[in-house]
């Protein structure tokens, strides 16, 4: 055993003297490899991280979202009918929502204005978003003015401003008092933008979604698990585009790993035939270059992984957020929970490390096989 | 030491361009001698070398040594005895760019996994004998010829072989360090080495220090007599 462990020790020694040897061209190569998994794994650890957030958030969103159709757009709910909602089998709540959208040409964005049901702001008074904020230099107790869709001009103070940990769903918002929603967009008394539903059996959402279409054939319910998909849709997609742009680079440093792996120069062929003639076997031979293989893939890999993962959750994704996050104006700024998906190291671990290893090991055993007199015949 | 019964080696076997480098050797080389092969280029004396090193083997024909039959047994088996039994010097010395003279001398020990303080005492020792200890940290390839073939040898006798191979050693060699060389020769016959080598240097093949001289033409022993 002890031989078997000192014998290791002079094939890694040996491995390690041949990396020095041809520094150029591995750390070269190091370089190259290290960018490409710095690229995937931030793609890959910024989207997991982004989809668990909106899952985290979504957690506390109703499970049933009613709406009102008229000529297939959106319009408001009338009264009565969240009485009439409120008679439905399995629903165990029930709430009219006040919320829309406003372009504040300031700073050329969209805010969500809405009427929170379990926070009582006061009259005049706003709580805002940290991103509208930012973007207007507004704090607490400053006054803001907002110039209606009739014309008129309300002024406001701000009350307080919305924590950071929410910033990626609430950078454009802006809650105010359901009174001064009204009368801001002027919506009667008895109208809602829409109804949150609470439903007491998570397996009777659907039943409900069904009763919901029938008794209201102008409304469309819309489902907690409907609006998860969506987001994760737009997430894949925009997965989708980052890695399409990467795959480019993939592709080009496939081929330049392949070259650099699979073939070997002379003076490699050379050294493997001198190791076998002084009485390297052909095993140790071809355990040392993969050695060699492995060493730059997998330093490259956790160099790669671990400037990703800082990347991503210290440094906010500032190479390719704006992609990732969407097209909004008022971009979110927030530090993302670390997230860590075990089948995503391992998938890119496997197709980085793996291939390059592979493609090393055949072009070895091509030469380490050779007659060792080869190096007697120059 | 070594016997060799009706050796036949052929390249390119069953191919239009098919070669016999060597046809039906039969040869006996004793043990703590020093044994030279000499010829003209393709005579097939490298060839020969390199069987009776175990660095390939015969397309037909036995090897046998130390009275046990090498000829058929596996290339991990071949290696275990090239690194046990031999030390080879070769023509282009086939040092490894980039690493220093120790560490090409400890080379062959390192598939051994023996203690390396052990090794490298061993490796100092030898480049002393052969007046290298100066270079020893120095990298192959600023080493002079004469230098590099010391370190050759060197390397040959690390793991301590009961036969030293040499092949072509004094071609790249100026009459002077060719005689270094002799000198070296003539020390390790003394210490009761067995040396085989090839060569066609009247310096070497003339010297008192060799023992033996086998001629060959065209893959075939030549008899003195011819």
């Amino acid at each position: 055993m002890k031989l078997w462990i000192e014998k290791q020790k002079y094939l890694i020694d040996f491995t390690l003297s041949s990396l020095a040897r041809r520094k150029a061209k591995n750390v070269g190569l190091l370089l190259v490899y290290t960018l490409i998994v710095f690229l995937l794994a931030s793609v890959m650890l910024f989207t997991h991280a982004l989809r668990h957030e909106a899952a985290h958030v979504l957690d506390g969103a109703p499970e049933v979202v009613l709406q009102r159709m008229v000529a297939g757009r959106h319009d408001l709910i009338p009264p009565g009918t969240l009485e009439r909602v409120g008679r439905i089998r399995g629903v165990q709540k029930k709430e009219g929502r006040l919320w829309g959208y406003y372009y504040d040409p300031v700073v050329k964005a969209n805010y969500t204005f809405m009427a929170p049901s379990n926070e009582s702001i006061s009259s005049g008074t706003l709580v805002v978003g940290a991103g509208l904020a930012r973007a207007r230099g507004l704090a607490v107790g400053n006054a803001i003015s907002f110039r209606s869709y009739s014309g008129k001009l309300f002024g406001f103070t701000i009350a307080r401003i919305l924590a950071q940990e929410s910033e990626l769903v609430s950078a454009d918002l802006v809650l105010m008092s359901e009174d001064d929603f009204r009368g801001f967009f002027e919506i009667a008394p008895g109208y809602f933008t829409d109804i949150a539903l609470s439903v007491v059996n998570p397996q009777e959402v659907r039943n409900v979604a069904t009763k919901l279409s029938l008794q209201f054939p102008d409304s469309r319910p819309i489902l907690r698990d409907e609006i998860l998909r969506t987001y994760e849709s737009i997430f894949n997609w925009r997965e989708g585009i980052v890695l399409a742009l990467a795959s480019l680079s993939i592709l080009a440093f496939a081929i330049f790993a392949w070259e650099k792996a699979s073939g070997l120069s002379a003076e490699e062929k050379r050294e493997i035939g001198i190791l076998k003639a002084i009485g390297w076997e052909t095993g140790d031979v071809i355990k040392m270059k993969f050695w060699e293989g492995a060493l730059v893939s997998l330093a490259a890999f956790l160099i790669g992984y671990v400037a990703a993962y800082l990347h991503v959750f210290h440094f906010s994704s500032s190479l390719f957020a704006p992609v990732l996050k969407g097209w909004a104006v008022l971009y979110p700024r927030f530090e993302l929970n670390p997230v860590i998906d075990g089948f995503q190291v391992a998938t890119l671990f496997f197709f980085t490390v793996f291939p390059y290893a592979a493609a090393t090991l055949v072009p070895i055993w091509r030469a380490a096989i050779t007659d060792p007199d080869s190096v007697m015949r120059g | 030491m070594i016997e060799l019964k009706n050796i036949c080696k052929a390249f390119n076997h069953g191919r239009d361009n098919e070669f016999h480098a060597l046809n039906g050797i039969d040869l006996h080389l004793p043990a703590q001698r020093v044994t030279a092969f000499r010829g003209p280029s393709g005579s097939g004396k490298t060839t020969l070398l390199s069987i009776v090193g175990c660095l390939s083997r015969p397309t037909s024909g036995r090897v046998r040594l130390k009275d046990r039959d090498i000829s058929g047994l596996p290339e991990r088996f071949l290696t275990d005895i090239r690194r046990q039994t031999f030390g080879f010097i070769f023509q282009q010395f086939n040092l490894i760019k980039g690493l220093s003279a120790i560490e090409n001398v400890m080379l062959p020990a390192y598939p051994l996994g023996g203690d390396w303080r052990a090794l490298r005492e061993s490796a100092e020792r030898l480049l002393g004998d052969l007046r290298l200890s100066h270079r020893r940290e120095a990298k192959v390839e600023w080493l002079s010829g004469g230098e590099q073939q010391r370190v050759a040898i060197a390397r040959a006798l690390i793991n301590d072989p009961e036969i030293v191979v040499a092949d072509e050693p004094t071609a790249n060699l100026d009459t002077a360090l060719a005689m270094e060389f002799m000198g070296i020769l003539e020390k390790l016959s003394n210490t009761g080495k067995t040396v085989i080598l090839t060569s066609h240097d009247p310096l070497v093949v003339e010297s008192s220090i060799v023992h033996r001289v086998v001629d060959m033409r065209d893959g075939r022993i030549v008899p003195p007599h011819q």
